[in-house]
């Protein structure tokens, strides 16, 4: 697609208050992903409460997750904030000899007084070497925005990870393990597998395992949301294989197409490996489709993957695209999806919550895609809503989700038809 | 640095939020990166609140930070007067903020906003959320008062209050109550009943659904009941310095604090001493003196909260349910002498500590068979297969229930009485156990029948698991290392599944004091004869 059809799309740009998480939150599945990582945020109360905030009730064990909080005396430099992490670092290794892979995670307050975790990841990394590797990025607010959390971890993986000349295809973006037996059975019945002699995904399930990276190796985009994971990708040498996301029929059809394409896979053999799948898919669709059909629907800037599933709900399911919120529009990484959009939608880059909501009061959508802050005072409104965290925490890719994803926005459309209290 | 995997209490902001939630015409102007906003879920989500609360943010962003992030506060407070036009405008920083120092409360004090603003100053990195809602309050108060013109002119804008010629009844403020309060929503409800029955009236209750009009109107009132300490002391102290109005300082939770709260009421309105009110206008004496209760009798309980439920729940457990308390502790460092003195009357020492690790290792090493505690206890003694009944914020969705149960006052003592004795076997059916823990159908695997069905490994995890350890040494009963013959192992499996944990351990803990190697029959005869209460 040509770079002009690219900037055509119209976008306005907004400031104002942003009502979104930060990049912290990304731990919340990033450590059920990699079940040997830890994830040690530097930060401050502030970041301890978000994040238990956001994991909410999946308190059953002692988590693999915690924070590092900052004292005064650690800002006023009585104690070399340096030594304190070394200290709390080596209790916790004590504590969990089950970690393999330590993340130290910036924070506003870190990043604000400068303290250099990747020199610190450095110096840890060396103490404990052989026991333990430790890893940093940032999740801090002022850089991040909810999903690009997760990019900014991946990122760090990306630049930590050994070399390879070997040929593969790698999977990039967390997945639940379940939607990645999946794809790679997909990927094995649509001959893709065969032809780029090698599968990877990227997360691994344990952080330890690594896979290498290197010029032969050419990788697909499982989420949107990872723009300096593919640059850093690319950085190694890698391929990016330029793909709309795997959500829906289109999707994941269109996702299978440019992986087959890439490694010269005859197209109907693609088709064919896919079709019990794909027709399963359809199936599962039809029964939400009477609900979502003719809908309006509205997205609140979020979670990042508003693109791809406006794209879904407007082509696959019928609904009337309203305004779509986006945080950040990387371009390049939305270059497949952005052509497949209906014409004269409304794209607002960026967020002033209250502006926005008034625009949501005018326009009465019947579904708005939005946080956990916005919902319930949406709902008390009369305006049904659909929490985007349930998009990220929810298995949501490829054709044997494709009903699941419908429905989750159906269910509110449904409960609303259903009650009459 | 502090290592924290959960924390018991938010940052101050967070403090200061749930006042102006509270309130109904504060806005709060919060200087803070984005990202912060998540702080609106906890009201939006876990309290079901149908408002956003009245809370805007600069959510500043790293390019702001080489441009002028000052400028961005006066936008932000600018806009938020102009769209909100609250009656009071409150402005602070979050952590991040404080590093930037740009006085954000001192910028609106300098923008003629034609309402108090009140500039907050929480030390985000020392201090904690019930600190922050306490300062904020105060604060607040002290703003509104001081924009008063004088007292007439506030007298004449609450006509209300002075309504009626009839001979005065006395009136009080109500302080403390907040959103995110463990039941303040009822409670609320539940003290205007008692203060009726006294012939007290309200003055205000602040800051839950109190305007700033109500606010200005503190100095009128006879009294003031501090309901929730953790929020309203700072601000009754100096009421009272300032406005000499005497303080109502007992908590009324519980039956016997309940009582206390009416006489103390009662020595600063001179009340009627022939309406005293009366113990049994709860249900909980009689609930307790009643035979099926006698089973809780000396039922070892923990207990963790805020310092307020707590001690609350420490006397209650102790005096109105006859329960042994084996464990107090508070995260409420404020509050800690208060909690520091009740364990010192039941013979414990306090655990003043907000180290979730801390809180786990004492409930682990109390082995209670009740816990009584915030939502991060009820995951502790889940794990540990222990029932438990929550006292305190922090809470989830869960605690907000949709029906009227308030844990002040008489209805309070009631909501309490069942509560805290669901989670347990029932007195009758523990008996019937006993009898009948021979038939097939009252095997180890069955639950209790009120605990409803398809929790049926949940008795036999509590009897496990309260003796992990003693359980883990002795994988195997063959085991040569176990010290138990295997008769004694065959007797203490006649023990009902619900104790037999608990007279592991202390079989074992008495064979070891006592040097014996090898548990017997009689061993374990000796050891209940020991702990026998």
């Amino acid at each position: 697609m040509s770079s002009a059809a690219l900037c055509d799309i119209p976008v306005k740009l907004e400031r104002g208050q942003r009502e979104v998480f930060c990049g912290l939150t990304g731990i919340v599945w990033l450590h059920r992903k990699m079940q040997d990582a830890f994830f040690l945020v530097v930060g401050s109360r502030t970041c301890a409460h978000l994040l238990q905030s956001a994991a909410g009730v999946m308190i059953f064990s002692e988590p693999r997750f915690a924070t590092a909080i900052m004292q005064d005396k650690d800002l006023a430099g009585m104690a070399d904030a340096n030594d304190e992490l070394d200290r709390i670092v080596k209790r916790l290794l004590e504590r969990r000899p089950d970690i393999k892979t330590l993340f130290l995670v910036g924070s506003c307050p870190s990043e604000v007084i400068k303290l250099d975790l990747g020199k610190a990841a450095d110096r840890l990394s060396l103490h404990h070497q052989g026991r333990v590797r430790v890893l940093s990025y940032s999740g801090s607010g002022i850089e991040t925005t909810f999903t690009e959390g997760e990019d900014t971890c991946l990122e760090a993986m990306a630049r930590a990870a050994p070399h390879t000349d070997d040929e593969q295809l790698m999977i990039v973006g967390t997945l639940p393990d379940v939607v990645e037996d999946q794809l790679a059975r997909l990927l094995d019945a649509c001959g893709i597998a065969e032809a780029a002699k090698n599968v990877s995904f990227f997360p691994p399930r344990r952080a330890e395992t690594l896979p290498a990276i290197g010029p032969n190796t050419r990788f697909l985009l499982v989420q949107p949301f990872l723009n300096a994971t593919r640059r850093a990708l690319l950085h190694r040498g890698s391929t990016h294989i330029p793909a709309i996301f795997p959500f829906g029929v289109e999707g994941t059809s269109g996702w299978l197409h440019s992986a087959g394409s890439a490694f010269g896979v005859d197209r109907q053999r693609v088709a064919d490996g896919y079709a019990a799948p794909m027709a399963r898919a359809q199936k599962a669709l039809v029964h939400y489709k009477d609900t979502l059909h003719g809908k309006s629907i509205w997205f609140m800037p979020d979670s990042q993957l508003e693109i791809p599933l406006a794209r879904f709900l407007a082509r696959e399911c019928g609904m009337k695209l309203l305004e779509i919120g986006v945080p950040y529009l990387d371009r390049q990484t939305l270059s497949a999806e952005l052509p497949e959009l209906p014409e004269n939608l409304g794209i607002v880059e960026g967020q002033d919550v209250d502006l926005q909501l008034d625009r949501v009061r005018a326009a009465k959508p019947d579904l708005v895609v939005c946080g956990l802050g916005l919902a319930n005072p949406l709902e008390a409104e009369g305006v049904s809503s659909k929490w985007s965290i349930e998009l990220v925490f929810s298995p949501i890719h490829g054709f044997e989700q494709t009903g699941d994803l419908a429905e989750l926005f159906a269910r509110p459309l449904q409960r609303k038809q259903l009650l009459a209290v | 640095m502090e290592l924290a995997l959960w924390t018991y209490e938010g940052p101050p902001h967070v403090g200061a939020m749930r006042i102006a939630m509270s309130m109904r015409d504060v806005h709060y102007v919060i200087h803070a990166p984005q990202g912060d906003t998540y702080a609106d879920l906890l009201f939006t989500m876990i309290e079901r609140s149908k408002r956003r609360p009245p809370v805007s943010y600069t959510t500043f962003q790293a390019r702001d930070l080489g441009a002028d992030t000052a400028g961005l506060v006066k936008t932000t407070v600018r806009d938020a007067y102009e769209r909100f036009q609250p009656a009071a405008l409150m402005v602070g920083e979050s952590c991040t903020a404080e590093l930037l120092q740009d006085q954000p409360g001192s910028l609106a004090q300098s923008m003629g906003i034609p309402v108090p603003v009140v500039p907050l100053e929480l030390p985000a990195y020392s201090k904690k959320e019930n600190w922050g809602a306490s300062e904020s309050f105060y604060y607040l108060v002290r703003h509104v008062l001081a924009s008063q013109p004088a007292n007439d002119t506030t007298a004449d804008a609450a006509p209300e209050v002075s309504a009626s010629d009839a001979p005065r009844r006395m009136s009080a403020n109500v302080l403390g109550p907040t959103s995110l309060g463990f039941r303040c929503r009822d409670d609320v409800v539940e003290i205007g009943k008692l203060l009726d029955l006294l012939d007290v009236d309200i003055n205000l209750i602040a800051p839950l659904d109190a305007t700033v009009a109500d606010l200005a109107r503190i100095p009128d009132a006879d009294f003031n009941i501090c309901l929730c300490p953790e929020v309203a002391r700072t601000l009754c102290k100096w009421l009272t310095r300032t406005f000499s109005q005497p303080v109502v300082s007992t908590v009324p939770i519980g039956v016997g604090a309940t009582l206390d709260f009416v006489r103390e009421v009662q020595a600063i309105t001179g009340g009627d001493a022939t309406t005293a009110l009366d113990a049994e206008l709860s249900r909980l004496p009689w609930y307790s003196r009643s035979v099926d209760s006698t089973y809780l009798t000396g039922k070892r309980v923990f207990i963790y909260g805020d310092g307020s439920h707590a001690v609350s729940a420490a006397r209650i457990a102790s005096e109105e349910l006859g329960f042994k308390v084996v464990g107090l502790g508070s995260f409420s460092r404020e509050m800690a002498r208060d909690v520091k003195a009740a364990a010192e009357k039941l013979g414990v020492e306090a655990l003043i500590s907000d180290d979730y690790l801390d809180v786990e290792a004492a409930i682990e090493a109390a082995q209670p068979e009740l816990v009584l505690g915030t939502q991060m206890e009820r995951h502790i003694a889940k794990r540990l297969g222990i029932p438990c009944a929550v006292i305190s914020a922090p809470v989830h969705v869960q605690d907000f229930p949709a029906r009227y149960s308030p844990q002040v006052g008489f209805e309070g003592a009631n909501v309490i009485f069942d509560t805290w004795v669901h989670p347990l076997t029932m007195g009758l059916e523990e008996h019937l156990l006993h009898m009948f823990r021979d038939d097939f159908e009252f095997n180890d695997a069955v639950a209790p029948s009120h605990l409803h069905g398809g929790e049926g490994a949940t008795p036999a995890a509590l009897a496990t698991d309260i003796s992990t350890d003693a359980e883990a040494a002795n994988d195997g009963s063959d085991d040569t290392s176990s010290p138990w013959t295997a008769d004694a192992e065959k007797e203490l499996k006649k023990i009902p599944f619900f104790v037999r944990g608990k007279a592991r351990r202390n079989t074992e803990a008495y064979a070891r004091d006592a040097g014996h190697d090898r548990i017997t029959v009689d061993t374990l005869y000796e050891a209940k004869a020991h702990y026998a209460r």
